[in-house]
């Protein structure tokens, strides 16, 4: 799954790398508000161990097998910024010791497999365990769920990357088809895998597992004078759901709004370009100034793209509202249930 | 002890490229993969041009040509798609020998072959002539966030001991007549990975205790600094200085 | 040896709870005078390694106190603390967490704000005194385990602590490694707290032992004396390798 140099064109590659840049800065913060002085030992650990484990090859169906890509798994086990900022860590020293993944490819690597999985893992694994009961199972299904979603949603995530530059002409429904068909079943070993390991790791040792912290019992200490029980309840996890909705909220937005308004014209322009000027035809040309215009010219393009722009906002927005409701249903339920 | 190398790139020399700082090899490749990703694809003399580049740092820096070759297998997923999108693309097609072909899917498919081999040949050649602590030390020096740099630090100085541990497990594992079959094996996958996790982190905690044992208090001391003289620079400046010439070149010819 | 105006190292009354409710120390009591070198046995599961993370300030004492050269381990004298007593880890990676031996060596001194030729200097002595000097540039992970032991305690050596604390050192060495280890540390001019369970390295490096079982100092005396009492040593879980007897003097 390690983008190469040359599969997607220089905006997209410089874009995707400033994204990158910008959610490992954000997580560089927040990691250190969670571990401080810890954070350099621990998350370099868990890189390695993420190494590692990229390394398990599952077997899927009979003669397939994939390879845990692991960024929901991190976010469960360690909290979603740490997850970010190893795994990114893993995907550089892959490009750069192990010439595994273009260096300028770097940035769409570290978008799709350290931000897109960790983040919405960790999204849906909250929003399982905070609307579920507080259980060992719920963390289990909640890893589950969050680790299968999180694979395909990454390859769809390439999939739209490809629609606004990719370097091939293919049609691309057919990429989110078999990105998408493949990246179903390698999302279900994936959960399957992180839910057993998050499960195996809750059984030995439940106060290494960050998504599990709200299951901690209070502790009691035996002293000299007797058992004393700690006071200070068991810490929720930190890093809660809000900035991540509101970030990942923002970016579905703006990928919905952007790619719409610009992707409109990207199919079949590949054709039309190849079709117009043959040979010369080059993949720099995707800039806005040579998008075609032919296939629009009745309709008028601006006001199609815009509208297709719109309605992508609006079909995000949507999303997120109707989610949103059920999930707050959901929780007023489970409250009203604890209050009775 | 630590055998778990097989994987590792870095081949040891003293050669021009050798001793070249880091941080101007690692602008130096990343310049020279940017430059090869913004050349007109139908430019074919720049990408014979830039291969004849990389075969002249490999040869300065006694990198044989079968070790580069050896590595280049990580690109092969790739090179398979590479090789499908003239099947499978769209737009006007062009019979060859009996299989009809798409024409851009043909232009898009040598595209990527083309970028992504000489990207990867590059990062191959970076790797195998720098250390891979020189490379921290590099990326230390363009001021990359300190904070990743330890941990890429860490990474790097725990994935053998951690490979090591995954390898034991295994070996455990198929000693005890395990083998990884089908989808009822994953359980015990994840049951490794689990232990794996809990070794990993409690060496984490371990490795935290032995730095504050030794007076760490959340800074890491830099203890070696490297500068690189203008003419280093200006060495490893060649290579991304010809490609980019060459970039530029092809683009005002087509 | 004869005992100094101020002893290195103080422990009265410790106790300490884990955060998980297991409670491992019930009130140590010790004393270790300068120069002498002490073994801390016990069985696994004594308390041992509590106690060590107690003498550098990793773990905060519960009850009682720890002193280094007369200096109470506190917040505000950990820095000083940490430079005084040097802890030598079981597993030697994970004390090795550098790049190289020599950046490795350098971090203890670095941290104390030491550089250049100075520093060079430290980390240099440091090696020589474990006869690893020429390891210098290696990278941890290539060297043998017994090395990686020897430069482990050369890290700890480059602070130029008050009292060099071991953990378990002679586990998993063969025994040439063992051995060269052992030349190694008689040379050395610290105070010594070695904790083991390997009774005949204790017996080959210390004059002295104590016995921690069950979270208190069971037994304090001449190690000669601890080892050839049987019935001491089995009511604390120790025994001695097969064939191995100590007469009693």
């Amino acid at each position: 799954m390690h983008v190469p140099d040359g599969f997607f064109n220089a905006p997209v590659s410089v874009a995707a790398g400033a994204f990158a840049a910008a959610g490992v800065a954000v997580c560089l913060k927040r990691a250190r508000n969670e571990l401080n002085d810890r954070t350099a030992p621990m998350a370099g650990l868990v890189a390695a161990f993420i190494f590692a484990v990229q390394m398990l090859n599952f077997p899927v169906a009979a003669g397939t097998s994939g390879h845990l890509l692991g960024g929901a798994l991190a976010a469960i086990l360690v909290g979603p910024y740490t997850a970010v900022l190893c795994v990114a860590v893993v995907l550089l020293v892959q490009g750069f010791f192990f010439a595994d993944g273009g260096l300028t490819a770097l940035g769409i690597n570290i978008t799709l497999m350290a931000v897109v999985t960790s983040v919405v893992g960790w999204a849906v694994f909250r929003l399982i365990t905070r609307a579920a009961p507080r259980s060992r199972g719920a963390v289990v299904a909640g890893s589950f769920v969050a680790a299968a979603v999180s694979v395909p949603v990454s390859a769809l995530a390439f999939t739209l990357l490809f629609w606004i530059g990719g370097t091939a002409p293919i049609d691309v429904a057919a990429v989110a088809a078999a990105m998408g068909g493949v990246h179903v079943l390698i999302g279900l070993g994936e959960g399957l895998i992180t839910a057993l390991t998050v499960s195996s790791v809750l059984a030995v040792r439940p106060d290494l597992v960050y998504g599990a912290a709200g299951l901690r019992r209070n502790l009691v200490l035996r002293t000299a004078d007797g058992e004393v029980p700690v006071e200070e309840p068991a810490p929720a996890p930190k890093g809660g759901l809000r900035p991540i909705l509101v970030g990942g909220g923002l970016i579905a937005v703006l990928l919905a709004g952007v790619v719409s308004f610009y992707a409109s014209g990207s199919p079949d322009g590949l054709e039309r370009v190849a079709a117009d000027k043959g040979f010369n035809a080059g993949e720099q040309e995707s800039g806005v100034a040579n998008w075609p215009l032919a296939d629009y010219a009745v309709k008028g393009v601006e006001n199609e793209r815009l509208s297709l722009g719109v309605a992508g906002v609006a079909g995000v927005g949507l999303t997120v509202v109707a989610g949103g409701a059920v999930f707050y249903a959901v929780r007023r339920r489970n409250r009203v249930k604890a209050d009775a | 002890m630590s055998a778990g190398h097989h994987h590792q790139l870095y081949r040891p020399g003293d050669t021009v490229v050798h001793r070249l700082p880091p941080q101007c090899k690692l602008l130096a490749a990343a310049g020279f993969a940017v430059a090869v990703v913004a050349t007109p694809r139908e430019s074919f003399w720049a990408f014979a041009a830039y291969a004849v580049m990389l075969a002249a740092v490999a040869a300065a820096g006694r990198v044989p040509p079968g070790f580069v070759l050896r590595r280049m297998v990580i690109e092969v997923p790739f090179v398979l798609f590479a090789v499908a999108i003239p099947i499978i693309g769209l737009g006007e097609r062009v019979e060859v020998l009996g299989v009809s072909l798409s024409v851009e899917g043909l232009w898009a498919g040598w595209n990527i072959l083309a970028k992504a081999t000489l990207g990867v040949v590059a990062s191959i050649l970076l790797a195998a002539t720098t250390e891979p602590r020189m490379m921290l030390l590099g990326a230390q020096r363009l001021r990359l966030p300190q904070l990743l740099v330890q941990i890429a630090m860490f990474m790097l100085r725990y994935m053998d001991v951690i490979m090591d541990e995954m390898r034991r497990m295994r070996v455990a594992r198929e000693s005890r007549g395990f083998v990884a079959r089908d989808v009822r094996q994953i359980p015990v996958l994840a049951k490794s990975a689990g232990a794996l996790f809990i070794r990993s982190y409690e060496r984490g905690e371990r490795v935290h205790l032995a730095m504050l044992s030794r007076g760490y208090t959340g800074e890491m001391p830099i203890i070696r600094d490297m500068s690189a003289s203008l003419r280093q620079w200006g060495a490893a400046g060649l290579l991304p200085g010809l490609a980019a010439a060459t970039a530029v070149l092809s683009w005002s010819l087509t | 040896m004869t005992s100094h105006p101020v002893p290195s190292l103080e422990v009265s009354g410790l106790a300490y709870a884990y955060p998980d409710g297991t409670q491992a120390l019930f009130g140590v009591d010790l004393t270790i005078g300068r120069g002498e070198r002490v073994a801390l046995l016990g069985p696994n599961g004594a308390g041992k390694t509590t106690l060590v993370m107690h003498l550098n300030g990793i773990l905060a004492a519960g009850h009682g106190s720890v002193r280094v050269a007369g200096l109470d381990v506190r917040a505000d004298t950990m820095k000083e603390i940490r430079r005084r007593v040097g802890l030598v880890f079981q597993d030697p990676d994970d004390q090795l967490f550098m790049p190289t031996v020599r950046e490795d060596v350098a971090f203890g001194p670095a941290n104390l704000g030491m550089r250049g030729a100075e520093l060079d200097s430290r980390v240099r002595d440091a090696l020589e005194r474990v006869g690893m000097l020429d390891a210098i540039d290696r990278p941890p992970h290539h060297l043998s385990f017994g090395q990686r032991r020897r430069v482990a305690v050369a890290t700890v050596l480059a602070m130029e602590p008050e009292i060099l604390v071991l953990d378990e050192p002679s586990s998993n060495l063969d025994p040439a490694a063992r051995r060269e280890l052992a030349e190694i540390l008689r040379k050395l001019d610290v105070t010594v707290l070695m904790v083991t369970h390997d009774l005949p390295y204790a017996l080959e490096l210390c004059e002295r032992s104590l016995i921690l079982s069950a979270g208190v100092i069971a037994a304090d005396a001449p190690t000669r004396d601890l080892l050839s009492d049987a019935d001491l040593l089995s009511a604390h879980r120790l025994e001695l390798p097969y064939g191995f007897a100590v007469p009693a003097v």
